[in-house]
């Protein structure tokens, strides 16, 4: 459904993505691993066209989002969802309004036709009841819950989280996960997730892509992962604070630096 | 060290160009897609209420005790030559060309030119711009183009109301509580004042409505996305909005004279 080819991404001198190669299958939930500043953000970046790319390509239904230009990739967004870390919800608008927006913006359906669909997306979220609140007034999960419903409200054929239960309880996080193997399953929507969340990736998973720095160091089905001979994805999968990932972001030795200072 | 501080200068120099550069495109960009269709006329009315219409009591206010003031002190100052039927022209004239454009756009700065900027810093914090963008929908034809718009709509109308407050204050203090002549009042009024004044005046709140627009919103576009880089675009807003009105205004009333 999604291809990437040779994705290769610069921010200053630091590279973010590195010649990066990779597919996201129809139908499957595909979950991006990695830990903190390992280009998982950045890739989901480049692939829903949010940034370009320094190099390289990203194929979706035979078009190369990369170099289209906006009316093109705005047809093709309309194709897609997307759930942000934050929610992104319009805080001026309250619930029922945040999911219809949408709607609002690229269809002339009635407003009565557009209350019944918001009825649905929010029942299917488990918010039936909260069309009055404000964003200021849900919880954390519950404005995750909301994002969910806006993201699906135009029933794309793809949807990509962004960190979907990152600072939330076992339960929402639970509840969550539920949903985005449900909305898989029951209306076959592809899904691309990003997550540093190890036991909700293993629950979710189709597939895995595991990135380190800015390259792919595994991909495969959720039990290649986890029987990998690779020490990294070892370490990285087991969250052992020992091991060839290292916890400190600096080459310097610490005892030089110490030393360096006090003379 | 004495190489360092040209170049210093010679990068800050650059830097300020480049945001000019960009601050230039930014308006070009919003302009452009303001007149592409679909047009977004629900969102300009609801902007032109925020920045206009909620800006009305403030104004009100501002006007009465302008045009007050100036009738106080009008008067004090042409009983001593005993020209106090000027006072009308006086009062009118100092508002319709200077105080009403200005001192409106001031107000309109501290009220809804820091709102604006906070707003925009804020949605650009919570991800609503991208969210947007994900939505096939472009941040700056929904968001910025109508506030731009309702900035240039709004000002002009704002400040004839602010010279209309303006000289009813006057004519309360010079008319009725220092008893000035209610027909010399008017009547020099009228013969003072030349279409060149209210077009002047009504030029000068054109640009300024744009200017608190423009600044307004590129600040808040290009707001470092944390709590502490909003709060420094607002006020850096506030600030070059305030010094930008009075330099335009020197420029503009030196061009009309």
């Amino acid at each position: 459904m999604i291809r990437v080819e040779n994705l290769e991404k610069k921010y200053g001198s630091i590279v973010a993505l590195h010649k990066l190669n990779c597919r996201f299958e129809e139908g499957e939930i595909t979950v991006i691993l990695g830990g903190s500043g390992s280009g998982k953000t950045t890739l989901l970046r480049q692939i829903t066209g949010l940034e370009r790319p320094d190099h390289g390509s990203v194929f979706f239904e035979g078009l190369d989002l990369t170099v289209i230009d906006k009316k093109k990739m705005y047809e093709k967004r309309k194709k897609m969802g997307m759930l942000f870390q934050g929610s992104a919800l319009f805080n001026y608008l309250n619930v029922f309004e945040n999911i219809a927006f949408p709607l609002r913006e690229h269809t002339k359906i009635a407003d009565n036709v557009i209350k019944t669909i918001v009825t649905m997306k929010l029942e299917m979220v488990g918010l039936r009841g909260t069309e009055h609140l404000m964003p200021s007034q849900l919880s954390g999960g519950m404005m995750k819950r909301v994002g969910l419903a806006r993201a699906i409200v135009m029933d794309p054929r793809i949807i990509f989280y962004d960190e979907p239960t990152s600072g939330l309880d076992p339960i929402s996080t639970g509840v969550i996960d539920k949903l985005i193997k449900d909305l898989n399953t029951k209306l076959n929507i592809t899904s691309v997730v990003v997550s540093h969340d190890i036991e909700s990736c293993f629950r979710i998973a189709d597939r895995i892509i595991i990135l380190y720095y800015g390259d792919i160091i595994a991909a495969g089905k959720v039990d290649d992962i986890k029987n990998s001979k690779d020490f990294r994805v070892k370490q990285f999968i087991n969250g052992e604070p020992e091991g060839p990932i290292p916890f400190t972001r600096t080459d310097k030795n610490y005892l030089d630096e110490i030393l360096m200072e006090e003379e | 060290m004495n190489y360092d501080i040209p170049a210093a200068l010679g990068q800050a120099t650059l830097n300020r160009i480049q945001v000019l550069g960009r601050s230039g495109v930014f308006l070009w960009l919003c302009f452009y897609q303001a007149f592409i269709p679909p047009y977004r006329i629900s969102r300009l009315i609801k902007e032109i209420e925020f920045i206009g219409s909620k800006s009305g009591l403030i104004v009100l206010i501002t006007a009465l005790f302008t045009g007050m003031v100036l009738g106080l002190q009008g008067y004090h100052t042409l009983t001593q030559f005993g020209a106090e039927a000027l006072l009308g022209s006086a009062v009118a004239l100092s508002i319709i060309r200077e105080l009403g454009p200005v001192l409106c756009a001031l107000m309109v700065t501290g009220r809804a030119g820091s709102a604006i900027t906070a707003e925009i810093g804020i949605m650009k914090i919570t991800d609503q711009f991208p969210a947007l963008e994900m939505m096939a929908i472009d941040p700056l034809k929904y968001v910025i183009s109508p506030k731009i718009l309702a900035g240039i709509i709004s000002l002009p109308l704002l400040t004839a109301f602010f010279d209309l407050v303006g000289i009813f204050g006057g004519y309360l203090v010079g008319v009725k509580l220092l008893g000035v002549n209610e027909g010399a009042y008017f009547g020099k009024m009228v013969t003072a004042i030349t279409f060149t004044d209210i077009y002047g005046g009504m030029l000068k709140s054109l640009s300024f409505g744009l200017l608190i627009a423009w600044i307004s919103c590129f600040m808040g576009f290009m707001a470092v996305p944390t709590t502490e880089g909003v709060s420094r675009a607002t006020t850096n807003a506030v600030v070059l909005i305030s010094l930008s009105i009075l330099i335009v205004d020197y420029i503009l009333t030196s061009l009309l004279l």
